[in-house]
């Protein structure tokens, strides 16, 4: 049952990327071509989710804000792990002091709300794609280096990794060939939830007008659509669905990849 | 080469050395007390010998293994590897010395990395021995591999896809990768069933003889110990009890503990009724001891003096010494 949702989760993510790659040419329209007279329209033949205040197709709005949407979660999230992933590593492994200083330093961040920081940020730099991003990675790598300090803890006492020390293999080899492969099945699971709050912390911050102005993203439609709820219910609800399902597909995907390892583990 | 004739020369020589654990409570990790793991331990492993170490489990024979190795940086004490001072060494001052000590395992399902093919794991060794090229390497691992009984063809699987013997024999492959000339062999057959047992011992003696290679061999078992050592050291909590040649131990027993050790070991015949000098009680915790001897709290022949003063080491001949006041003719 768990693998089934988990591949539902696979289909829906395989969906996204494949629309956001693909949204120039399942994009039935121009998403930012004003059309004054079909104002606040409803689902109908030719624009099935309606179009918005000005016109402009939601269809083909959605599909290019897949784009935003998937950008922002890779890059987010890769960044974040390649810094968590190295310090947590490094923190785990050589202990004391660095160890210290830099655990420290993730409790202080980690004390901070990490949506108010966000949006401290991007509101002091300004609304931008590259400002939302850099404001979701201040606060992003933080679990990944507390998930890879303990595993690495963990591991690094086990006795294939004092053979590898006996064979006279260097720190960075140790580390990088021996110990990491053995901790990323919990880190991939962690991205992959990850990947979830990111698109839902970058939608919250579009949706707040922080976003990036000049493309559509599923966050600033929700917020054009909000004001209109009672008599355009349309406008709102589809960027809804797709941020909702996007979540959802990367949460049963994370799930499904923590079930299957962690049987692999005990096994 | 050199390593290949047998002699008598001191590979390895340890001498007081101390490996002490703080035990730390409450938010401040303060130190509240020391587990003397390694307390005050002289050995010598002779080229192309087998030096034993038996002990009950938490005596802290592994961790003796661990320091020669300088897998644990040691507290005081002195290692000597061939003349040559190196407990006090640094990581990189010891890279060219992992050439010559390797170490086998006792679990043979943690000490493979399950995410390596036991090819890549050998080849592991060769890389720090400096054999270049792929090709070359690969060659060597099936040779390794057809060394330990195994065969060549195996070099591209996983550690799971093999038994637990299997997984041990590729635990020696992986410490031969080196050519080492000593093997701290830590319990490397604790965790095998009888029968796979005596077939790794088997190899391991083949080995030596081929290859003149020296061990350490650390186990809990009296009779595995007996089987393979050349000379035997009876660990108990830290402290070396009784070191002597394997065959005078057996033979001439002096420490309580030594005896207690030898009665307990099973006799296959079931009508044979033998003297059971059992011993009473765990083997209690080594955090802050009492003062005295450390077996005081087991020993049937315990006095009021064992429990005051330190016990010295007696020399009861040449080769064989004794930590216990009692059983030396004065």
């Amino acid at each position: 049952m768990g693998n089934r949702l988990a591949w539902i989760g696979l289909i829906i993510i395989c969906i996204l990327a494949g629309t956001a790659l693909l949204a120039p040419f399942l994009a039935p329209y121009d998403p930012l071509a004003i059309d004054l007279p079909g104002e606040l329209e409803g689902p109908r033949a030719g624009h099935p989710l309606g179009q918005d205040k000005l016109g402009r197709d939601i269809l083909s709005q959605i599909i290019y804000g897949s784009r935003v949407s998937l950008l922002v979660g890779l890059v987010v999230v890769g960044i974040s792990l390649a810094i968590g992933v190295s310090l947590g590593a490094l923190a785990g492994y050589f202990g004391g002091v660095l160890d210290t200083i830099l655990m420290r330093l993730v409790d202080i961040l980690l004390a901070f709300p990490g949506i108010l920081l966000a949006i401290a940020l991007a509101g002091i730099l300004g609304p931008s794609l590259n400002n939302i991003i850099l404001a979701l990675c201040v606060l992003g790598w933080v679990g990944y280096a507390r998930l890879v300090r303990g595993q690495v803890l963990a591991e690094k006492n086990r006795e294939y990794v004092l053979a590898a020390k006996a064979l006279g293999g260097s720190h960075p080899r140790i580390i990088v060939r021996h110990i990491l492969p053995n901790v990323f099945a919990p880190v991939i699971v962690e991205a992959t939830f990850g990947l979830a709050g990111v698109i839902l912390a970058e939608s919250s911050l579009s949706f707040l007008g922080l976003g990036p102005q000049d493309v559509p993203t599923w966050g600033k439609l929700l917020n054009e659509g909000a004001q209109y709820l009672l008599f355009a219910p349309h406008v709102a609800t589809f960027p809804g669905m797709a941020i909702m399902l996007t979540v959802l597909g990367f949460n049963l995907l994370g799930d499904g990849l923590r079930n299957r390892w962690d049987v692999k583990r005990s096994a | 080469m050199e390593r290949m004739k047998p002699s008598n020369n001191v590979l390895l020589k340890v001498e007081g050395l101390r490996k002490y654990f703080p035990v730390r409570r409450g938010f401040f990790q303060r130190v509240i007390g020391w587990i003397k793991a390694v307390d005050d331990v002289d050995l010598e492993v002779y080229q192309g010998k087998t030096l034993g170490l038996v002990g009950e489990s938490g005596c802290g024979k592994s961790t003796i293994g661990r320091l020669i190795l300088k897998l644990l940086e040691p507290d005081e004490g002195r290692i000597i590897y061939q003349g040559r001072e190196i407990s006090s060494v640094s990581q990189d001052e010891m890279k060219p010395l992992r050439k010559e000590m390797q170490i086998i395992f006792q679990d043979p399902f943690g000490s493979l990395n399950p995410r390596m093919t036991v090819g890549q794991s050998i080849e592991e060794g060769l890389r720090t021995l400096g054999v270049k090229g792929h090709g070359e390497r690969r060659t060597r691992v099936g040779d390794l591999l057809e060394t330990v009984g195994i065969g060549p063809d195996v070099a591209d699987f996983y550690p799971h896809e093999f038994s637990g013997g299997q997984r041990q024999r590729i635990g020696i492959a992986r410490a031969l990768s080196v050519e080492p000339s000593l093997i701290i062999c830590d319990e490397p057959v604790s965790a095998l069933d009888v029968s796979i047992q005596s077939q790794i011992i088997n190899l391991l003696k083949d080995l030596q003889n081929k290859l003149g290679l020296s061990y350490l061999f650390i186990s809990h078992d009296l009779t595995v110990v007996g089987y393979i050592s050349d000379t035997v050291a009876v660990m108990y909590l830290g402290h070396i009890m009784e070191y002597a040649p394997a065959d005078e131990l057996f033979d001439n027993p002096l420490h309580p503990y030594t005896l207690a050790l030898l009665s307990a070991i099973p006799t296959p015949d079931p009508d044979v009724r033998h003297e059971q000098k059992g011993l009473v009680g765990d083997v209690p915790s080594p955090f802050n001891p009492p003062p005295g001897c450390k077996f005081q709290g087991r020993c049937p022949l315990v006095e009021d003096r064992c429990r005051i003063e330190e016990i010295d080491v007696y020399r009861v001949h040449e080769e064989h010494t004794v930590r216990c006041w009692k059983v030396v003719k004065k």
